[in-house]
């Protein structure tokens, strides 16, 4: 569904992706890891159009390296950015509903779904999102992405701050996404989540991409975890 | 004296809703797109000028609506072959664009017009006293222009807390990047914003210029007002904007109407024993110092509160 071939991209003068392969299938939950600074988000960000892409960045058979972000949004691929950009003024209900590309035409994720999965969401739909929690920020960015019906979402560090008890639930929803055949391109830094729903794992290191494999083969792989991901 | 404050009241509203149809363009474009837009001022210039053309050719009503449509228009064009172009070289790039714009417009205006000011008047059916209070006929025209202010005021309110496109722009205003992931097209809704703002200056000219005098210099004067209103109420905030355009309307109307002097108003404190420089300072009336009043405030507020009344931001 998504393949990328030779990915480069540069902040300023530095060489921030050195020619990064990657591919995800249809359904498929993949996950992203290494350390800070290794070029993860940047990949992401690079996909979507937010850092100038150069090589090949294929969705969907369709070629959507350096396409203004909207374009590629629009034929389903979401993103969950890592600083979790809700739009603070309006409210939750509202926030939800910007997530909606098409008003004449719902997709399979409905405002009422979401609220009903996330009482807590619920519960504070008409007042400003600039007062939730991290944890429950993070809920209704991702929660406001579906809404636009994705066929593959990415969610860059969706765990990043968050309390262990909201670590699990956040899990709960990626787990609960991939059941419902939306494919998953997990960025993380923590391996619980990461070994607990992904299909398959990249290890990132030095702007390139340094191990693919299961979950399982990545267990059993100490020294690949002790060079590229424990601190 | 009462008979001056209501008075003042009414032009100080006045004065203020129409520095409002202004500052809420300027403000909204700054918020969404990161640019002070200096030629805004000339977008209001360019309002007043075509008013005034088209009124000689199809009349008023008519020139009141075409008028800011064709601002409107330029200022989208502006957007999309200008600001988007140069957008990708930094705000600086933007900046210094919207700064030779403006330039350009004031010289283009005094190429066509000339640089006296053109005959633009009140339009017959509302050149007439609409009430009379103490002794003093107030205008209808300028009642007229108080309630398109109103109106305008209402339907941008309509539009950014009611429709979809309103929660765009709200959205954008603090997330443009995150608004485009969401399969939103901003450029369009930066052009659309940057149209709106300039017709609704457009319209202020339209408007204020028969009441005012409409003049090749006009948007130069009335530049620096803006900006300072959008730094006292906090830069991207409309109410703030509100606040504040209503404020220093206020301030610059009374300030010009109290005819009195310092050395009336603090009598008492009279230093009269020292040297002569300083006896005319007090002697200086209230109205002399109108002018610079909304720049004092400016600074005022840059030392008090750096992100303006309202404003989330430091400027």
């Amino acid at each position: 569904m998504l393949e990328v071939r030779d990915l480069h991209a540069y902040y300023g003068k530095s060489h921030i992706l050195q020619g990064v392969d990657l591919s995800i299938s249809a359904g498929e939950v993949v996950s992203l890891l290494g350390r800070n600074g290794v070029g993860r988000s940047t990949t992401v960000k690079a996909i979507m159009g937010e850092v100038p892409p150069q090589g090949t960045i294929r969705f969907k058979g369709q070629d959507i390296a350096g396409l203004p972000s909207h374009k590629i949004a629009r034929l389903g691929l979401g993103y969950v950015p890592e600083h979790r950009d809700i739009f603070p003024g309006l409210t939750v209900r509202q926030n939800l509903l910007l997530g909606i590309k098409n008003t004449r035409r719902p997709g399979k994720w409905r405002l009422q779904d979401m609220l009903d999965m996330f009482p807590n969401l619920a519960a504070r739909a008409d007042t400003p999102a600039g007062v939730l929690s991290g944890g429950e920020k993070q809920m209704l960015t991702t929660c406001r992405t579906l809404m636009g019906d994705p066929e593959l979402i990415m969610i860059d560090e969706p765990t990043e701050g968050l309390a262990p008890l909201i670590v699990h639930q956040v899990g709960d929803l990626i787990a609960h996404i991939a059941k419902a055949g939306v494919a998953i391109l997990l960025v993380e830094q923590k391996l619980s989540i990461a070994l607990r729903i992904s299909h398959r794992v990249y290890i990132m290191g030095h702007g390139r991409i340094v191990f693919e494999g299961t979950p399982d083969e990545l267990k059993a792989n100490e020294a690949i975890r002790k060079e590229w991901l424990e601190v | 004296m009462l008979e001056l404050i209501v008075i003042s009241t009414l032009n100080g509203v006045l004065f203020g809703m129409l520095l409002f149809l202004l500052s809420s363009g300027l403000t909204v474009i700054f918020s969404m797109m990161g640019v002070l837009n200096f030629a805004h001022a000339s977008f209001y210039m360019l309002g007043a000028f075509f008013g005034y053309q088209l009124t000689k050719w199809i009349g008023f009503w008519p020139a009141l609506v075409l008028a800011p449509l064709l601002v409107g228009a330029v200022g989208m064009a502006v957007e999309r072959y200008g600001l988007r172009n140069t957008h990708k070289h930094g705000h600086v790039a933007e900046l210094l664009l919207t700064f030779g714009l403006a330039f350009a417009i004031e010289e283009i205006v005094s190429m066509i017009w000339g640089k006296s000011p053109v005959d633009y008047r009140v339009p017959a059916a509302l050149d007439f006293p609409a009430f009379t209070i103490f002794s003093t006929n107030y205008p209808a025209y300028k009642i007229f222009m108080l309630a398109i202010s109103v109106l305008i005021f209402i339907a941008l309110l309509i539009v950014l807390k009611r429709t979809r496109v309103g929660l765009i722009v709200e959205a954008a205003l603090t997330h443009p990047h995150m608004v485009g992931h969401l399969g939103h097209n901003v450029g369009q809704v930066f052009m659309l914003v940057f149209g709106v703002g300039s017709a609704l200056a457009g319209l202020a000219g339209v408007i204020a210029g028969p009441a005012l005098v409409t003049q090749s210099d006009m948007a130069a004067l009335l530049g620096p007002i803006l900006f300072v209103v959008i730094v006292f109420g906090g830069l991207g905030s409309l109410p703030g904007a509100f606040i504040a355009s209503l404020f220093i309307g206020l301030v610059q109307t009374f300030a010009v109407a109290l005819n009195g002097s310092l050395a009336s108003t603090f009598g008492p404190l009279d230093p009269s024993i020292g040297p002569s420089v300083l006896s005319d300072i007090w002697n200086v009336t209230i109205a002399q110092i109108a002018p610079v009043l909304p720049y004092v405030l400016l600074v005022v507020i840059l030392i008090v509160r750096p992100m303006g009344l309202l404003g989330t931001r430091e400027t």
